[in-house]
C-alpha cells in the first residue's frame, strides 16, 4: 500500500465514521464534536486531491465558525432531543423508503453517465504549474475584479439599508454616560441632613 | 491593460467612489442634517456626469475582457437614467422633507442604484448583468420601504423585496441553463453558440432570462408587484421607480436579446411580443377602476413598457431606435407628471384620490392646463410628444412584419386613453367635491411647465433625440 493510498483510506474511513457518530450519538454536543471530526478528515481528502485551498477554506468555514454556531446552538437552546428521536422512529419506514429511492435514482444516473468527447482536456487545470490559491488569485482579484467590487457594492448597499430600515435614535430613555459617572463628585452627591424627631425635611 | 479598463468604467468609479464618500462624510457630521445638501450635490453630479458620459463618449469600448461594454446605445440609456434620476431627486428633496423622511441615506442609496443601473446597461456578460441587476434592486428595496412607520410602505418593500427575489431566481436558472448549454456567460461568446441551430437548452435559458428581466421592467404577466409597490412608497420613491430603473431594465431587455441573442430573433420575437400585447391590454384595462392616481401610474406604466416592448420585438434597429426615443419620451412625461402628483395635497396632507382634483381648474389654471398636456401626451393624443414615441414604435412594429401587434397597439392605445381622459374631465368638467389646496412649491412647478412645454414644443424635430437615438441602436444590431 503506498503513503496515498494509506492516507486516502485513513481520512475516508475517519470522514465515514465521524459521518455516522454524528447521526447516532445520544448526546447532541457530542454529534457536532464528530461533526468537526468529519469536517476535519474530509479535509484531508481535498489536500490528497491537491485542492489545499478548499480544505483550507473547509477548515476556516466549516469548522471555525459553523460548526461551533451549531455547537452554541445546541448548547444554548434547551431541545428535547430525546422526544425528537422518538418522533424519528414513528416516520423510520418512510424515510428509509425515500432513502432507498434517492439511492437508486443516483445510481441510475451515475450508472448512465457518459462524459462528453474531450472531457479529460476540459478538466485538466488551466492554470499550468500556479498554484490553487494563485490561480483563484487571478480569477476574483484579476479577470473578474469588476464583479467583485460590484458584490462589494451590493453588501454595502445591504448593510446601509438594515441600518436604514431598524436603527431608531429614542429620545424617551435614558443613556448611560460613562464620562459622566467617572467625574461624579460624591462630596456633591451625597448631602447629610440632620432630621429632627418628628418633624421630616 | 487595468489602467485603460478603469478608464472606460471611470463614471461608474467615480459615482460609487462620491456615494461611498458621501455616506462616511454625513455619519461623520450631521447626519440627516446633511441630507439636503446630499440631495443637491448627488442630483448636479448626475447631471455633470451625464454631460460628460453623453458629450465625452465616442466608439465602441470594452472593459475587463468584454464584461463591460461602452457604445453608443450604452451612453444614451446612461445619460437618460442619469438626468431622470438627477430630476426626480431635486423634486423629492422638499417632499421628503417635509415629512421627516428626507434621511442621508436617501441619495446615496439612489446614487448607488444608479451605479447598478450603469452596469446593468452596459453589461457585456451574464455576471455583470446580475451583478448590475442586484446592486439596482437591492437599493430599490430598501428606498421602497423608507416610511418604515407605514404599514403601506413596509408592505411595498417586502413585496417587492420577496418578488424581486424571486424574479432573480428566475433570472438566474436562465443564466445558468445559458451558460451550461453555450459554454460562455459573454454575450459575444452566447451569439456564436446560437450561430448555428440554438440547442433547445440555450432557448429554455433565453426564456427564463427574459421572465427574469420582464419582471424587472413590469411587463404583464410579471406586473403583479407593481400596483401595490407604487401605491405604498412615498411619492418621491414612486416617481424615482417609475423613470430610471424603467429605462436601465429595458435597455438591459434590449442589449441581451440583441447583443446575445441576436442571431435567432425569431425565437425571442415572439415572446417578447406577447409581453408587449399583454401588458398594453392589461395597463389600459385593469386601470379603468383605480381611483389612486399612484396605483394609476403604476398600470400606465405596465401599458407604456408594453409599447416600448413592441419597438424591441419588432427586432430591428429601427424598432431598438423607437424603443429609445419612447423611452426618452415616457421618462419626461412621467417626471412632469410625478412632479404634478408630489404637488398634491390637502392641508399639508398628501393626498393621491383622483376624485380631489375635481374642479382644480378653476384653482391652478395654468397647473391643469400643463397636467392636462401632459395626461394627453401620456395618452398618446396626436399634437403632443407622446403622440410620436407611440408613432414611431407603432412603425416599428409594422415594419418589422408585425403589423397585427401594431394593430392591437392602436387598439390598446385607444381604451387606455380612458382613464387619462377622465382625470382631466376631473379637473376641468367633476362636480365640486373636497379639492386640493396645496401650491406647487418652485422646483416642481419648474418640472411640471418643462416637461409639458417639451410635450408641446418638442413636436417640432423632437429636440434632435432623433439621430441622437438611431445612432445608440445602430451600434447595438448590426
Amino acid at each position: 500500500m503506498t503513503v496515498f493510498a494509506f492516507t486516502f483510506y485513513l481520512f475516508a474511513i475517519t470522514t465515514v465514521i465521524g459521518g455516522l457518530f454524528t447521526v447516532v450519538s445520544r448526546n447532541p454536543v457530542h454529534s457536532v464534536l464528530w461533526l468537526i471530526l468529519a469536517f476535519l478528515s474530509s479535509a484531508g481528502l481535498f489536500v490528497t486531491l491537491g485542492a489545499e485551498f478548499v480544505a483550507m477554506l473547509l477548515i476556516i468555514v466549516y469548522v471555525g465558525a459553523v460548526a461551533v454556531l451549531f455547537l452554541f446552538v445546541v448548547m444554548m437552546l434547551d431541545v428535547d432531543f430525546a422526544e425528537l428521536k422518538a418522533e424519528m422512529a414513528k416516520y423510520m419506514p418512510l424515510a428509509l423508503l425515500i432513502g432507498v429511492v434517492i439511492i437508486m435514482q443516483l445510481a441510475i444516473a451515475l450508472g448512465a453517465w457518459e462524459f462528453s468527447d474531450g472531457f479529460e482536456t476540459r478538466v485538466a487545470s488551466p492554470a499550468g504549474d500556479m498554484t490553487n490559491t494563485a490561480a483563484l488569485g487571478m480569477l476574483i482579484y484579476d479577470k473578474y475584479i469588476m464583479l467583485f467590487q460590484l458584490a462589494g457594492l451590493i453588501l454595502l448597499v445591504a448593510m446601509i439599508g438594515a441600518i436604514v430600515l431598524t436603527l431608531r435614535h429614542r429620545v424617551d430613555i435614558k443613556r448611560q454616560n460613562v464620562l459622566e459617572q467617572m467625574y461624579r463628585d460624591p462630596a456633591k452627591a451625597m448631602e447629610l441632613r440632620d432630621v429632627k424627631p418628628g418633624q421630616g425635611l | 491593460m487595468i489602467a485603460s479598463d478603469i478608464q472606460i468604467v471611470m463614471p461608474e468609479i467615480l459615482l460609487a467612489v462620491y456615494a461611498m464618500l458621501a455616506l462616511l462624510g454625513a455619519v461623520y457630521t450631521t447626519k440627516d442634517g446633511a441630507a439636503s445638501l446630499l440631495t443637491w450635490v448627488t442630483s448636479g453630479l448626475f447631471v455633470l456626469l451625464a454631460l460628460w458620459i453623453g458629450v465625452n463618449g465616442q466608439g465602441t469600448q470594452q472593459a475587463f475582457d468584454g464584461m463591460f461594454v461602452d457604445d453608443g446605445f450604452a451612453r444614451f440609456a446612461k445619460v437618460t437614467v442619469l438626468l431622470s434620476a438627477a430630476a426626480v431627486l431635486l423634486m423629492s428633496e422638499s417632499y421628503l422633507k417635509r415629512r421627516g423622511l428626507l434621511r442621508f441615506e436617501y441619495p446615496v442609496l439612489v446614487a448607488l442604484a444608479v451605479v447598478g443601473m450603469m452596469v446593468m446597461v452596459s453589461a457585456g456578460d451574464l455576471m455583470a448583468l446580475y451583478m448590475g441587476l442586484e446592486l439596482q434592486s437591492l437599493a430599490l428595496y430598501v428606498v421602497a420601504s423608507l416610511r418604515r412607520d407605514s404599514v403601506k410602505s413596509t408592505e411595498a418593500g417586502l413585496k417587492y423585496f420577496v418578488l424581486g427575489a424571486l424574479s432573480s431566481g428566475l433570472l438566474l436558472y436562465g443564466a445558468s441553463l445559458t451558460y451550461g448549454f453555450a459554454g460562455t456567460t459573454l454575450f459575444s461568446g452566447i451569439i456564436d453558440a446560437t450561430a448555428n441551430d440554438p440547442s433547445l437548452g440555450l432557448l429554455f435559458g433565453l426564456v427564463f432570462l427574459i421572465a427574469g428581466i420582464a419582471f424587472k421592467v413590469s411587463a404583464a404577466p410579471f406586473h403583479m408587484w407593481t400596483p401595490d409597490v407604487y401605491e405604498g412608497s412615498p411619492t418621491p420613491v414612486t416617481a424615482f421607480f417609475a423613470t430610471a430603473p424603467k429605462v436601465a431594465a429595458i435597455a438591459l431587455f434590449a442589449r441581451v436579446v440583441h447583443d446575445a441573442f441576436g442571431g435567432i430573433v425569431g425565437d425571442w420575437q415572439q415572446i417578447v411580443a406577447f409581453l408587449s400585447v399583454a401588458s398594453m391590454f392589461l395597463g389600459a384595462i385593469a386601470a379603468i377602476g383605480q381611483r389612486d392616481i399612484k396605483r394609476l401610474m403604476a398600470y400606465s406604466s405596465i401599458a407604456h413598457m408594453g409599447f416600448a416592448l413592441m419597438g424591441l420585438a419588432a427586432g430591428t434597429a429601427f424598432g431598438v431606435q423607437a424603443m429609445l426615443i419612447y423611452m426618452a419620451i415616457y421618462v419626461t412625461m412621467n417626471v412632469g407628471t410625478f412632479a404634478f402628483i408630489l404637488g398634491m395635497e390637502r392641508d399639508g396632507v398628501p393626498v393621491t384620490n383622483i376624485d380631489s382634483l375635481r374642479q382644480y381648474s378653476k384653482r391652478q389654471p395654468l397647473s391643469a392646463l400643463a397636467m392636462l398636456v401632459l395626461l394627453f401626451s401620456l395618452a398618446g393624443v396626436p399634437p403632443m410628444v407622446g403622440f410620436f414615441g407611440k408613432f414611431y414604435v407603432l412603425r416599428a412594429a409594422y415594419d418589422g412584419g408585425l403589423a397585427w401587434l401594431a394593430v392591437a397597439g392602436v387598439v390598446a392605445s385607444v381604451i387606455g386613453a380612458f382613464y387619462y381622459l377622465r382625470v382631466v374631465y376631473y379637473m376641468y368638467f367633476g362636480q365640486e367635491g373636497l379639492g386640493l389646496d396645496g401650491k406647487l412649491n418652485p422646483v416642481l412647478w419648474t418640472f411640471l411647465m418643462g416637461s409639458a412645454l417639451i410635450m408641446v414644443v418638442g413636436v417640432v424635430n423632437l429636440f434632435g433625440i432623433e439621430p441622437l437615438a438611431a445612432a445608440a441602436a445602430a451600434t447595438l444590431v448590426n
